[in-house]
């Protein structure tokens, strides 16, 4: 590895399409080392070393709003491409098939099999720091699997319905974490990532987090 | 393993300055929002609360200057309420980079604006601040009463029916403020925390009548997700807020352990 390659910043894009606030999330990957855009201008999405798809709502919402800034198409040309990406609260929960939030029907991008349902715990939204079992291997997680991160959300995938004996095919590692239910907590799958938490709310575990992810572009 | 109670400091701010003394040892300005959200992020804070309590709408945009400085240093949840009236006070807190906001008075006066609030930008978003005193007798069924205007201003409406309304209109979660403990350091209404238990779902956080760290754990006991405080953090010692941590992990609950 060349000097200059060692110490530039991988430039990362952060997806803006009316998503909440993305104030924190684009201060927290700078300062986990990239160099970042908030942008949903195609050349940018599509050339940045990675893609961050935050995503704050109703899932019906979130994938409207994705629709409207030709999101889908990005993300998917990208994980076609092998380019990582990483979404967040429903930036993971619209890479599953589809959500039972509001009697939705819109599908999700479902790059991953399992629907998102409302969790059935005493008291919802599960709102606040938990812990997680991280997967084994977790590059994500790695040197954190003890913390606890911020989660606020009320629908979860709660099971994981990927066929192992599919050909070809390296298994996702899938973290979990509770909430009355057993509930995914994140998915790492080659280039295509995604947390349930908010890693850019997560304090000093979830910088952590963003910056393995960082170095990983 | 479960999600832990979370422990919430709350900064009074007037026109960009924290308001009540803080006392921190080695501040360099104690009014200042900013540092003083990082002394609290380091100390442990789950989340923090900004109440905005400036007269004048005139100065509000030092609000929205300090609320996006602080979310651009410090990386835990931050709620900010005060005067907060409408679907464009939020949208503008939420682009500041606030990551929730607290609503009370305009809530009262008008309830729909909750319904409107939250299918726009999620329940998440939404915290309802209930200031609720013990009723003179026979005036609500539950026996406690919403009030306004911190407290002055009663309403007839009865708390624990406009928690349970307020949580069927869409909000993420409900600060409950006991006007009766507030400031008396004897404690939490523990009786009151225990009725709106029973009648919401959405994560509940008790506030007022916090004198000693031991007091906390009664509070999740009666039925609190979380905590907040001011006076025994800004006035108390440096580890105050691990103090209250210890107490409640003691008393058999969940806490996330600080930097």
């Amino acid at each position: 590895m060349n000097r200059q390659t060692h110490q530039s910043r991988p430039s990362v894009a952060v997806l803006d399409y009316g998503s909440g606030n993305v104030h924190s999330a684009v201060r927290a990957l700078e300062r986990a080392g990239a160099d970042v855009e908030l942008t949903a201008e195609h050349d940018a999405v599509l050339q940045a070393a990675g893609l961050v798809v935050p995503g704050v709502g109703a899932f019906a919402a979130v994938m409207r709003g994705l629709q409207a800034a030709d999101g889908l198409r990005l993300i998917g040309r990208r994980i076609a491409g092998g380019r990582p990406v990483l979404g967040i609260c429903v930036g993971l929960q619209v890479l599953f098939e589809g959500s039972t939030e509001h009697e939705s029907t819109e599908p999700g991008m479902a790059e991953w099999p399992g629907t998102v349902e409302r969790l059935p715990s005493e008291v919802v939204p599960h709102m606040g720091w938990n812990t997680v079992r991280a997967a084994e291997g977790s590059r994500l997680f790695e040197g954190i699997e003890d913390e606890r991160f911020y989660f606020v959300h009320s629908y979860a995938v709660q099971q994981w319905e990927f066929d192992v004996n599919q050909p070809r095919m390296e298994a996702p590692q899938v973290t979990w974490a509770e909430h009355g239910v057993p509930f995914i907590a994140a998915v790492e799958n080659g280039a295509l990532s995604a947390t349930q938490f908010h890693p850019e709310k997560s304090g000093d575990a979830g910088a952590a987090l963003l910056a393995n992810w960082v170095k990983s572009l | 393993m479960s999600v832990a109670i979370r422990v919430i400091p709350c900064l009074d701010v007037d026109a960009g300055r924290v308001v009540k003394g803080i006392n921190f040892a080695d501040l360099r300005d104690a009014g200042d929002p900013v540092e003083l959200a990082h002394r609290y992020d380091r100390a442990g804070a789950d989340e923090l609360t900004f109440l905005d309590v400036t007269a004048s709408s005139g100065e509000r945009d030092t609000t929205f200057d300090v609320v996006a400085r602080t979310a651009e240093e410090v990386f835990i949840p931050l709620t900010v309420g005060g005067g907060v009236r409408s679907l464009a006070d939020v949208g503008q807190l939420l682009r500041c980079g606030a990551d929730k906001a607290s609503i009370n008075t305009a809530a009262v006066n008008h309830p729909p604006v909750i319904d409107e609030i939250t299918s726009h930008f999620g329940g998440q978003v939404l915290v309802l601040s209930l200031d609720a005193r013990r009723a003179p007798a026979g005036l609500t069924r539950s026996g406690f009463e919403v009030t306004t205007h911190g407290g002055r201003k009663g309403t007839g409406i009865d708390a624990v029916a406009w928690a349970a309304e307020a949580a069927d209109r869409g909000v993420g979660e409900i600060l409950l403020n006991s006007i009766d403990a507030d400031g008396t350091k004897d404690g939490f209404d523990l009786e009151m925390i225990r009725a709106i238990r029973a009648a919401v779902r959405v994560p509940l956080i008790a506030s007022g009548g916090a004198g000693v760290p031991a007091h906390f754990p009664e509070a999740v006991a009666a039925g609190a997700d979380a905590v907040l405080a001011a006076s025994i953090f800004h006035f108390g010692p440096d580890h105050a807020l691990a103090d209250v941590k210890n107490a409640i992990a003691a008393a058999g609950y969940p806490v996330r352990h600080g930097p």
